[in-house]
């Protein structure tokens, strides 16, 4: 089966003045038609842009090679009215709603604009549709919510606003970037169990990006980890937390406090997350690695399979089964701990 | 008197306007121990931080750290340096809450001469020793924030609170905005410092797994009211409170799945 | 935490650009001129000889001579001091003067804040012009009560834009931290605050000095500052304006032009300045 959305070996560089800084670097993965992965990420890890890329909304000037194939078509030829129709089969939501909303328009005004302009569909059904639409997301007495301004929701329902109107225009493919992370806790659990309902119910593929594993793997079947531009591993969530292949993944998984049970400290890596443009030639997350050797600084390294996933390390095999238990928390040293 | 807590919170309240943004809230903190004030926003968990710092006036109630009673603003350059020296405080936003115009070197030495009368060698051997407490090098404290990352910032500002050597340190939200690789290396670097100095943290946070890393004890606030308080480990493992409940239930983990909760229930919104 | 702002990524600031080294090298030669202009004329500015009134360039009067038969360029080189010091002065005095009522009531806020922003709110109804006819009227005509009544009009639009920059600044983490450090308000604002808009305060100080060449070389014509015979660009365009009729422009031109050059190259610069001081924040 042809996946839905295929990415391969895509690269973008953003202008910065006169330069390109080259934030991704040749990534390759596959998103099949109702399936939901989880792409997560810190800074600099390339994620964001990588939607971006994908729903064609990367910043001016942008230079991007390789290929996005959504549903048969190349993406990134697309243009004008092929173009606005891939944007309606592609949803995005992002961080921060209240960026992404016109504060002087009321909330119908906002929801069913795309209804009205692209699908022709008339004022009336639009607004029946959207009051529907509200409901699903759990927003109670819609009508009276489609009559107010941003301002008057608060961060939680803007959000689920923004979710419900992503899925008026039917889309295939759901792009949530960071889209719980300003939100409190209880509301991105609440948030987080709509989109999954409605993913399931209209069977919608879904790319969930976040800083989160624990989060990602809670929604998504399958998590793919970046760090500085490039996948690092692709495995199933549950595989990925319990056994990680790359030394990154076993570091973010560590890298969170136990709630469970208090450990007096943490199994921290020294250093911060780069970008691509800043990241050493050979493996990009040596620098950090306590188990890089020379031979994983002089190769770039590649992308090979292992254990129903992919992995890029030269030592992933060698590893293998080791690197949970492998961080020893040692006392703090400003060497050690000085980098980031 | 060993068993008088170096903190201890009575009765206070804050209205802003009709606002109650605090209400009737009481804890003491141990010398050594750590609490945490738990909850979402809304919860007036950091205008209890800053009302104890001294930012917010509070409207009724009683706080008294190092057995001084703050609840009024302090009166005079040198009881308002005197609080300085006993509670301090770190902030959230790693970009907001460094002079951009001062390295670290020189931000530690005002803090230093304000406070004190060290010469000036002195001042260069503390402003050394908080540099190695909080893992900052020579480049980096001698840097402007501009050329620092936001854990450096945050580790900087941790060393700035840390100058007068303060009993009690309040951190709001200290690691909420760093990278999760980079927020255990500050957590780490908190617990040393904990270990090393014998301070005492209020940890304001929303963050569950966070809060049992660092803290003893906890305080679960919600609309400006404590709904539970307790050792964090019992609160965390067993709570009681359905607000407790739900804030533990809704934290993403092994086996986790989210669930909706009643659609009219005033929690959700 | 966006790509493009990791820290040591080189930061790019704002470029000159060729207009702004032009900007640069017109502001530096009227400085030049303000400082060493007497001593640089070739001819002295006040020695009038009629039967050469109006007469066009000759010889070595590069610019010819003026209605009084005065050598043009010459009046030129000796205005730039008047005309020049004369809106340093109206800058420096709306500037040091609006950035204390701004870092007050940006810190103080409450009443302080309210009162001060209506009693500028009143001030804001009275255009400079008119505010030093009234100062002349009072006062007597000259430079300093059409300096001083300027620098009062343009207090309000100082610190409406330094009052924005003071309140942001003060709402900023760092001042909140250093507060409960128990630093006083006193090096708060001195040492913390005002660096922190300094940038903004000197952009702001090179606009102000613009309009305020512009301001009173209007009152110097309607014969309220500068007085006659002194050498004054704003003076000299009002001496010109029976030559201009006559057809002998080159009196109010010379130094109409000289006005826009120096007034257009500091607010070129000054906009250059706001933007890179906003810039280099974070």
């Amino acid at each position: 089966m042809t996946a839905l959305l295929e990415v391969g070996d895509l690269t973008v560089r953003l202008r910065l003045g006169d330069e390109h800084r080259e934030v991704i670097t040749g990534t390759t993965f596959q998103i099949a038609a109702g399936e939901a992965m989880g792409l997560v990420g810190e800074s600099g890890s390339g994620k964001s842009m990588t939607a971006k890329a994908i729903a064609r909304l990367l910043p001016a000037g942008a230079q991007v090679s390789g290929s996005v194939t959504f549903d048969g078509a190349d993406v990134l030829a697309l243009q004008g009215a092929e173009l606005r129709r891939h944007r309606a089969r592609v949803a995005v939501v992002f961080q921060d709603p209240r960026a992404h909303i016109n504060p002087v328009r009321r909330i119908d005004d906002f929801m069913t604009e795309s209804l009205r302009i692209l699908g022709d569909v008339p004022r009336a059904e639009a607004r029946r549709r959207a009051a529907a639409a509200l409901e699903e997301v759990g927003i109670d007495d819609p009508a009276k919510r489609l009559r107010q301004f941003p301002h008057e929701l608060s961060g939680g329902m803007l959000q689920r606003v923004m979710i419900a109107t992503a899925l008026l225009s039917e889309p295939r493919l759901l792009l949530a970037d960071e889209c719980t992370t300003a939100l409190d806790v209880t509301t991105q659990a609440e948030v987080m169990a709509i989109l999954d309902d409605l993913r399931r119910d209209r069977g919608l593929a879904m790319l969930f990006i976040t800083h989160d594993l624990e989060l990602a793997g809670a929604v998504c079947d399958r998590t793919t980890v970046v760090y500085a531009g490039q996948i690092v591993e692709t495995r199933s969530s549950q595989r990925l937390h319990d056994d990680p292949l790359h030394p990154y993944s076993a570091a973010l998984v560590q890298a969170r406090p136990d709630i469970t049970a208090t450990a007096p400290r943490l199994n921290a890596i020294p250093g911060r997350p780069v970008s691509a443009f800043e990241a050493p030639g050979g493996c990009r997350f040596a620098p950090r690695c306590p188990h890089a050797l020379d031979s994983c600084r002089e190769h770039d390294q590649q992308i090979t399979e292992l254990d129903a996933g992919r992995v890029r390390c030269e030592r992933a095999a060698d590893l293998r089964g080791r690197l949970l238990a492998s961080y020893s928390p040692g006392p703090s040293s400003p060497g050690e701990a000085a980098h980031a | 008197m060993p068993d008088e807590p170096i903190l201890s919170v009575r009765g206070l309240r804050k209205e802003f306007g009709a606002h109650v943004a605090v209400d009737d809230l009481s804890f003491d903190l141990h010398e050594g121990r750590s609490l945490a004030v738990v909850g979402e926003s809304g919860s007036g968990k950091t205008t209890v931080a800053r009302m104890i710092v001294g930012l917010e006036r509070p409207t009724a109630g009683v706080i008294v750290a190092c057995r001084r009673d703050r609840s009024r603003p302090a009166r005079g350059g040198a009881e308002r340096k005197r609080r300085g020296r006993e509670v301090q405080i770190v902030f959230q936003d790693p970009y907001a809450s460094l002079d951009p115009r001062q390295s670290g070197a020189v931000l530690v030495d005002e803090v230093l001469r304000v406070h004190h009368n060290h010469d000036a060698a002195t001042r260069r051997r503390i402003t050394g020793e908080l540099a190695d407490l909080v893992g900052l090098d020579q480049r980096q404290i001698n840097a402007l924030p501009r050329d620092l990352s936001g854990g450096q910032r945050q580790r900087l500002a941790i060393a700035r609170a840390l100058a007068t050597d303060p009993r009690v340190l309040i951190l709001d939200e200290s690691v909420a905005a760093l990278d999760v690789s980079i927020q255990a290396q500050v957590l780490n670097v908190l617990a040393d410092i904990r270990d090393e100095r014998g301070i005492s943290y209020i940890l304001i946070s929303h963050d569950l797994a966070v809060v049992r890393q660092l803290t003893d004890d906890a305080v679960v606030m919600r609309k400006g009211v404590v709904v539970e308080h307790g050792p964090t480990g019992r609160l965390l493992d067993d709570p009681q409170h359905p607000y407790t409940r739900m804030l533990r239930a809704s934290v993403p983990g092994p086996g986790w799945k989210p669930t909706r909760t009643l659609r009219t229930s005033p929690a959700a919104q | 935490m966006s790509v493009l702002t990791v820290n040591h990524v080189a930061r790019r600031r704002a470029r000159l650009g060729a207009l702004g080294w032009a900007s640069l090298a017109v502001v530096t030669a009227a400085v030049l001129l303000a400082i060493l202009g007497p001593a640089l004329r070739p001819f002295d500015p006040n020695l009038a000889d009629l039967s050469f009134a109006n007469v066009g360039p000759y010889g070595a009067h590069v610019l010819g001579f003026d209605g009084q038969g005065r050598d043009l360029l010459s009046r030129l080189f000796v205005g730039a001091r008047t005309t020049l010091s004369g809106a340093a002065f109206v800058a420096l005095v709306a500037i040091v003067a609006g950035s204390l009522i701004a870092v007050v009531t940006a810190w103080f806020g409450g009443i302080v804040d309210a009162t001060a922003s209506a009693a500028l709110d009143v001030l804001f109804a009275f255009p400079g012009i008119l505010l030093a006819v009234v100062a002349a009227a009072i006062l007597g005509p000259g430079l300093l009560s059409a300096g001083l009544a300027l620098a009062v009009a343009y207090i309000p639009y100082v610190t409406r834009v330094l009052r924005g920059a003071a309140l942001k600044e003060r709402a900023m983490a760092y001042v909140a931290a250093l507060e409960v450090q128990g630093f006083s308000a006193w090096r708060l604002c001195l040492r913390h605050l005002l660096p922190n808009i300094s940038g903004l305060i000197i952009a702001q100080g090179t606009i102000l000095f613009g309009f305020a060449m512009v301001d009173l070389a209007a009152v110097s014509f309607l014969g309220l500052g500068v007085q006659s015979p002194q050498a004054d660009w704003g003076v000299m365009i009002s001496d010109g304006k029976s030559g201009l009729l006559q057809g002998y422009p080159l009196e109010s031109l010379s130094a109409a032009v000289s006005i826009v050059a120096v007034v257009s190259a500091v607010t070129f610069l000054g906009e250059r300045l706001e933007a890179r001081a906003k810039e280099s924040r974070r």
